[in-house]
C-alpha cells in the first residue's frame, strides 16, 4: 500500500471565490439596513438596478470573449461590484447614472483588462469616480436623512424620483433637498467644508441640523453598520486586518494632528471616522484582493497611504469626500508597493543585495 | 506601372497600415487634447496636413545639401516656418477657430508625426513621392482626428459639426446636427481621459479588422524543404 505524500500545506481550506464574495455581500447588510432606515429606498433601488445591469453586461462580455459563462457570471464578484456601486451613489440619483456606472464598471474597468483577477482598479470605485467627474450635478445631489425632510418619502415616491425626477405630487429632487427653513441640505462633510469657506468654525458647523447630536444624522449609523459588517468579515477571516487597521489609524493620526494644531478649522478624529464612506472604504473597498497590495507590509503601507490621501483631499481638495479618489490612487501605487515589500524568502539573508 | 504601385503603397501605408494616429501613435498630444468636437479636429487636422505636405516637400528638395549631423535642427526650422504661416493664416481667416485651438496650433511644431516623416521618408526620397507621402500621412492623421472628434462630440454633447461656422463661414451654421438631446453633458467624453478611452477603442477596432483580414486570407502553403535522407552508415 503506497501512501500519497503531499508537501505542505496539509490543511486545505475549500473555499471558492463565490463563497468569499457571498460572505462580503452579507457583511454589507447592516450598513445597507442603516442606509434604508435613514435615507429610504433610494439606494436599494439603485443596488437592484445595478445588479441587473451588471449581470447583463457580464453575460454579454463573457459570451463575446467565449468564456465559460455560468461559473464566472455567478461567482459573485460582479454582484459585489454592483452592491458597492449602489451603496455609494446618491439615493436620488437618476436611473441612467446607475446604468452608465454599472456598464463602465464591468465592461471597461473589469472585463477589458481581462476579467476578475486582472483589473488594476476597483471597478465600483472607478465607476463612481467616472460618474462624479462626468455628472457632477447629479452625483452631488445627496438626499438629506428622512427625519429632516419636509416631505414624507415613500417607496413609490423614491421610485418615481429616480425614474422621472419628480414625485407623483410633483416635487423635484431639488425641492426635496430643501430644508423647511429654505436652505439646501448637504452631507455632513460637505456642510463642514462649505462652512469653513464661509468663515464659520467647525464647532459652529456641528450645530447645523444635518449633523444632529454626533457626527451627522444617519451617516454615523451607516458607518457603524459597515464597521459591524467589517468586524464580522475579520472574524470570518475573509479579509486581512492590516489594511483596515492601517487605513483607520492613518486617518486618525492625520486628523488628530490637524485637530490639535487648529481645532477651529479641522473636524474631530471621530467625525472623520464616522462620516462619508470611511468605514465602507476601510473594510469593503481597500481590502479588495485584486487591486490592493499583497504582502502584510505592503498592505500596511497601502492602507496608510489611503488614509493620508483621504485626509488630504477632504481637508484641502475640491471634493468633500475622497475615499474613491484615494482608492484609485492607491490602486495605481499597489504594484510599486508590492515591488518594494516582497517578503523575504525562507533561507535568504536579510537585506541581501543583488 | 511601377510608379503607380509605389504611390499605392504610400497611400496604403499612410491611411491604414502605418497610420500616424492609430499605429505609430505619434502626435498624441493634439490628438487627445483638441478632438472634443469634429470642427476642432478638422481644423487641426487640415493645419497639420498642410504643414506635413509642405515640410516633406521642402525637406526632400534640399536633402542633397543638408549635412547629416545637423539635419534635425534644420528640419525643425523648416517645420516651424510652415507652422508660423499656418498660424498667421488661421489667425487672419478663421479667427474663432484659431482661438478655440489655442496653444495646440503652434504646438504642431512639436508634433512628432511631422518630424518623423521628414526624417524617415522625405530626407531620402524625391520631392514628388515625399509630398504624396505627406498628403497621405496627413489624411490618415486627419481621419483619426475627425473620427475621434465625432465620437467624443456625439457622446459628450449629442451633436455633430457644432460650430462648423468657425471653420467654414456663417452658412455652415446649418450643418449642425443634433443627434439626441442631453440634459447634462457627458463630461468624461469631453475631457482628455475620455479621449484616451475612445482612442483605445479605435486602436482595438483597427486591430480587430486587421485580424479578420488576416484570417480571411487563404493561408500560403508552407514550402517544406524536402531533403533527401542520406544514410551514411551504408
Amino acid at each position: 500500500m503506497a501512501f500519497w505524500i503531499a508537501s505542505s500545506p496539509h490543511n486545505h481550506q475549500q473555499s471558492e471565490t463565490s463563497g468569499l464574495m457571498r460572505l462580503v455581500i452579507y457583511a454589507t447588510i447592516p450598513g445597507i439596513f442603516a442606509q434604508w432606515y435613514f435615507f429610504g429606498w433610494g439606494n436599494l433601488i439603485h443596488i437592484a438596478m445595478a445588479i441587473t445591469i451588471v449581470l447583463v453586461a457580464e453575460f454579454a462580455v463573457l459570451s463575446l470573449r467565449e468564456k465559460k459563462i455560468r461559473p464566472q457570471l455567478f461567482d459573485g464578484s460582479a454582484i459585489l461590484t454592483a452592491v458597492l456601486l449602489g451603496i455609494s451613489l446618491p439615493a436620488l440619483a437618476p436611473w441612467w447614472i446607475t446604468i452608465i456606472g454599472s456598464l463602465f464598471a464591468i465592461i471597461v474597468v473589469k472585463q477589458l483588462y481581462g476579467g476578475l483577477g486582472h483589473n488594476p482598479f476597483n471597478p465600483a470605485m472607478a465607476a463612481y469616480v467616472m460618474l462624479l467627474i462626468s455628472f457632477p450635478v447629479q452625483m452631488t445631489q445627496w438626499q438629506p436623512p428622512l427625519p429632516l425632510l419636509a416631505i414624507d418619502l415613500q417607496f413609490a415616491d423614491t421610485l418615481s424620483l429616480i425614474f422621472s425626477g419628480y414625485t407623483p405630487q410633483g416635487y423635484s429632487v431639488e425641492q426635496i433637498r430643501t430644508h423647511v427653513d429654505g436652505f439646501t441640505m448637504a452631507t455632513p462633510l460637505d456642510t463642514v467644508k462649505t462652512n469653513i469657506t464661509l468663515g464659520l468654525t467647525v464647532v459652529e458647523s456641528m450645530e447645523s441640523p444635518i449633523i444632529g447630536k454626533h457626527f451627522g444624522i444617519g451617516w454615523e449609523w451607516i458607518n457603524a453598520g459597515f464597521l459591524l459588517g467589517g468586524l464580522f468579515l475579520l472574524t470570518k477571516k475573509a479579509i486581512h486586518w492590516t489594511t483596515p487597521l492601517s487605513f483607520l489609524t492613518s486617518l486618525f493620526i492625520c486628523s488628530f494632528i490637524a485637530f490639535i494644531l487648529s481645532p477651529d478649522s479641522s473636524a474631530s478624529t471621530m467625525f472623520h471616522w464616522f462620516s462619508g464612506a470611511t468605514m465602507l472604504g476601510a473594510f469593503f473597498i481597500l481590502t479588495d484582493p485584486v487591486s490592493g497590495a499583497t504582502s502584510v507590509k505592503g498592505r500596511l503601507i497601502f492602507g496608510a497611504l489611503a488614509g493620508l490621501l483621504v485626509y488630504l483631499i477632504r481637508k484641502f481638495g475640491g471634493y468633500p469626500d475622497a475615499v474613491a479618489f484615494a482608492v484609485l490612487l492607491c490602486n495605481m501605487a499597489a504594484p510599486l508597493i508590492d515591488q518594494y515589500t516582497r517578503p523575504r524568502t525562507y533561507g535568504h539573508n536579510l537585506g541581501v543585495k543583488k | 506601372m511601377k510608379i503607380d504601385a509605389e504611390y499605392k503603397e504610400l497611400a496604403w501605408q499612410g491611411l491604414w497600415k502605418n497610420n500616424p494616429g492609430l499605429v505609430q501613435l505619434l502626435g498624441l498630444c493634439p490628438l487627445l487634447a483638441v478632438t472634443s468636437t469634429v470642427v476642432n479636429a478638422l481644423g487641426l487636422g487640415i493645419a497639420t496636413m498642410f504643414v506635413l505636405i509642405c515640410s516633406n516637400a521642402t525637406v526632400s528638395a534640399i536633402r542633397q545639401w543638408v549635412p547629416k549631423e545637423i539635419r534635425i535642427p534644420i528640419f525643425v526650422l523648416i517645420i516651424a516656418a510652415f507652422v508660423t504661416c499656418v498660424q498667421l493664416l488661421m489667425n487672419a481667416f478663421t479667427y474663432d477657430l484659431y482661438q478655440s485651438l489655442g496653444i495646440f496650433l503652434p504646438l504642431i511644431v512639436t508634433n512628432c508625426a511631422i518630424i518623423g516623416r521628414a526624417e524617415a521618408y522625405a530626407s531620402k526620397n524625391p520631392v514628388k513621392q515625399a509630398s504624396f507621402d505627406g498628403l497621405m500621412m496627413g489624411l490618415g492623421f486627419l481621419a483619426v482626428l475627425v473620427i475621434l472628434g465625432g465620437i467624443r462630440e456625439i457622446l459628450g454633447q449629442g451633436t455633430l459639426f457644432d460650430g462648423a461656422n468657425l471653420l467654414l463661414g456663417t452658412w455652415a451654421t446649418e450643418l449642425r446636427i443634433e443627434v439626441y438631446k442631453l440634459d447634462s453633458q457627458f463630461l468624461l467624453a469631453i475631457l482628455p481621459p475620455g479621449a484616451f478611452i475612445a482612442m483605445g477603442f479605435l486602436i482595438a477596432g483597427k486591430n480587430a479588422i486587421d485580424n479578420k483580414i488576416a484570417q480571411a486570407k487563404p493561408k500560403q502553403l508552407e514550402q517544406a524543404i524536402e531533403r533527401v535522407r542520406v544514410n551514411f552508415e551504408n
